[in-house]
């Protein structure tokens, strides 16, 4: 059985639609911005923040029906974006759509809080964030709620896919979210993984992460006719999921959680390595995270295809990463356009690496591959064929 | 495909249970953090990242100790052929809730990495997976309360589809000094192992 992600949208600081982001992507313009010491966090800091853009209320006559005082920031990005993908499929069978939640954190906003206003301290919690939002869109099936940390959004979009092969729905609606909150900003300081300026995945200079936030939703299904939008089509052709087993906060040496992950994903699509054509890449610009990844390609002898990361552009968004970079990778596969990867310069890894450093045409791209990886030695694959 | 159950664990307020019996009583009502230790010297694994970790981190750990205490993951499964897929509702408030401590005062800052490294779901089978040097899917699911019907059907899938050999399955949740860890070894059925519970719909 084929399945496909028929639509999609991102909320991010660089807009609120595919589109907008695409294209500003494709002028170069990045989310990543210098946040000055306030209340997001007391020093100044470079991170990619979407302020009001996910909470803005929603269009048409869906914001009469909202009680939007309900919702939290990121339940609101959520209603924002999966709105925005529902509004291209009007006739779609509820009774046949599973909604699939990929976040780290959720509402980390709420920790310590007894509740505020109308909505309730145990939103904290995973799976009632996941049912405030399932309710909001008044879908009959309970929504299945994937936290595989930086893994969980590629994790979202496989768990939609096995959930349509399995005969359980037929539909998908795959939204990945977290937030730029405090609680994540100090925990990564602490483990000294940021950057104090913007990153630069793979190059020699790199200095760590940024982090962002932003929301993803993609409709995944087994009926083609429900795409409008040529640029959002594409067939997820295989995937795989593995753990490195070696450590919980850092990478294997050897790449060989990701290794079994990427041949899982060309096994299950069918395809030998030589068929790809480009890499999206988790890229997150620590020093052990890129070369991790380049052992991992270079033994799989991928190393000569094009690659690139878009966490100079997005930053890391954790449970969104995985959402918002395979729409991109699907945008890029369709448009036959490559983007740049933002920040590198020259080889900061020990093997080599094709990192983009313009934009590039690819017009007789077919396959593309989505690598993620992330804490607690997880990594995980997803190869996107032109449909 | 037909799969069975070939061994099961569980490890609550009550005591540690292994296939059904009863391993170890919490006798003296003990909460959780004194309890784990006294499961850890009765299990006696002899691994010292254990009392690095978090609460359900211990509590997963323990739970998959005794699971797999008789029948280690079998020796013709390599790492990559096992899967492990968990349950869980709370996430990792215990360290969560550390961990906002530990920055939520701006005249008292400690955020560690020993505390922010366990504040996410997943390392729990991150701890597992090293301890048993499983590589296969590892994936963690919230949910309100164990969905047996799930679980099972994704279990399933992941055997008939993705040829694993094994699969470490069940819930574990930890919240506020309230604690359940009940862990299953899923195999096939044709295994040379006696199947000691149905893997079906109502398993968990």
């Amino acid at each position: 059985m084929n399945i496909y992600s028929v639509a999609d949208n991102i909320i991010s600081p660089l807009g609120s639609s595919t589109e907008e982001n695409f294209v500003a992507m494709l002028r170069g313009q990045r989310g990543v911005q210098k946040i000055e010491a306030g209340h997001l966090f007391p020093e100044a800091l470079y991170a990619a923040y979407a302020g009001d853009l996910l909470q803005e209320p929603l269009e048409e006559e869906e914001a009469e029906r909202a009680n939007w005082k309900a919702y939290t920031r990121l339940e609101k990005g959520f209603i924002r974006s999966i709105a925005a993908v529902l509004r291209t499929v009007p006739g779609i069978n509820k009774q046949r759509l599973v909604l699939v939640i990929s976040s780290t954190k959720g509402n980390i906003d709420l920790i310590g809080r007894e509740g505020t206003g109308a909505v309730g301290a145990e939103r904290i919690e995973l799976p009632a964030m996941a049912q405030a939002i399932n309710s909001f869109f008044k879908l009959p099936h309970a929504p299945v709620v994937v936290s595989n940390a930086c893994i969980s959004g590629v994790s979202a979009v496989l768990v939609a896919r096995k959930l349509i092969s399995m005969g359980l729905c037929d539909h998908a609606l795959v939204a990945g979210g977290d937030l730029l909150d405090k609680f994540i900003l100090s925990g990564f300081q602490c483990l000294k993984a940021i950057s104090e300026e913007p990153c630069r995945p793979y190059d020699a200079d790199r200095k760590g992460i940024n982090l962002g936030e932003a929301v993803g939703t993609m409709l995944i299904s087994n009926d083609p006719a429900l795409n409008t939008n040529k640029d959002a089509f594409s067939l997820i052709a295989g995937g795989g999921q593995s753990n490195d087993a070696n450590h919980i906060s850092g990478p294997s040496r050897t790449g060989k959680g990701l290794k079994i992950a990427v041949g899982n994903a060309l096994k299950s699509a069918g395809l030998a390595g030589k068929e790809l054509g480009y890499i999206n890449a988790h890229g997150t610009a620590t020093l052990f995270n890129d070369e991790m990844e380049a052992i991992a390609f270079s033994d799989l002898d991928l190393q000569e295809l094009p690659l690139n990361s878009l966490k100079g552009y997005f930053g890391h968004t954790l449970g969104a990463a995985g959402v918002v970079e395979s729409i991109i990778t699907i945008r890029q596969l369709n448009r036959g356009l490559l983007l740049q990867s933002p920040g590198y310069a020259s080889s900061g890894v020990s093997r080599s690496l094709n990192v983009l450093q313009e934009n590039q045409q690819a017009h007789r791209l077919q396959y593309a591959l989505k690598t993620v990886s992330g804490f607690g030695g997880c990594n995980a694959a997803v190869i996107y064929g032109k449909a | 495909m037909n799969l069975g159950i070939t061994a099961y664990s569980e490890l609550n307020e009550k005591g540690l249970y292994k296939n059904g019996i009863l391993l170890l009583a919490n006798e003296g009502q003990e909460p959780f953090v004194p309890f784990a230790k006294e499961v850890y010297r009765f299990l006696n694994p002899v691994y010292s990242k254990f009392h690095k970790m978090d609460e359900l981190c211990k509590l997963a750990f323990l739970a998959t100790e005794a699971l797999l205490s008789e029948d280690k993951i079998s020796s013709n499964a390599e790492g990559a052929d096992v899967a492990l897929i968990l349950g869980n509702r709370s996430s990792s408030i215990a360290s969560d809730l550390q961990h906002l401590e530990s920055y939520r005062d701006s005249s008292n800052y400690f955020p560690s990495p020993a505390v922010f490294v366990y504040t996410l779901p997943n390392i729990m089978l991150g701890e597992i997976c090293i301890r048993h040097q499983v590589t296969g899917e590892n994936s963690c699911f919230l949910m309100q309360a164990p969905d047996g019907r799930f679980l099972y059907r994704y279990v399933q899938h992941l055997f008939e589809q993705e040829a694993y050999q094994q699969c470490i399955t069940g819930w574990v949740d930890y919240k506020a000094g309230n604690y359940k860890a009940c862990l299953f070894l899923v195999e096939k059925a044709a295994v040379n192992k006696p199947v000691l519970r149905k893997f079906d719909y109502d398993f968990i």
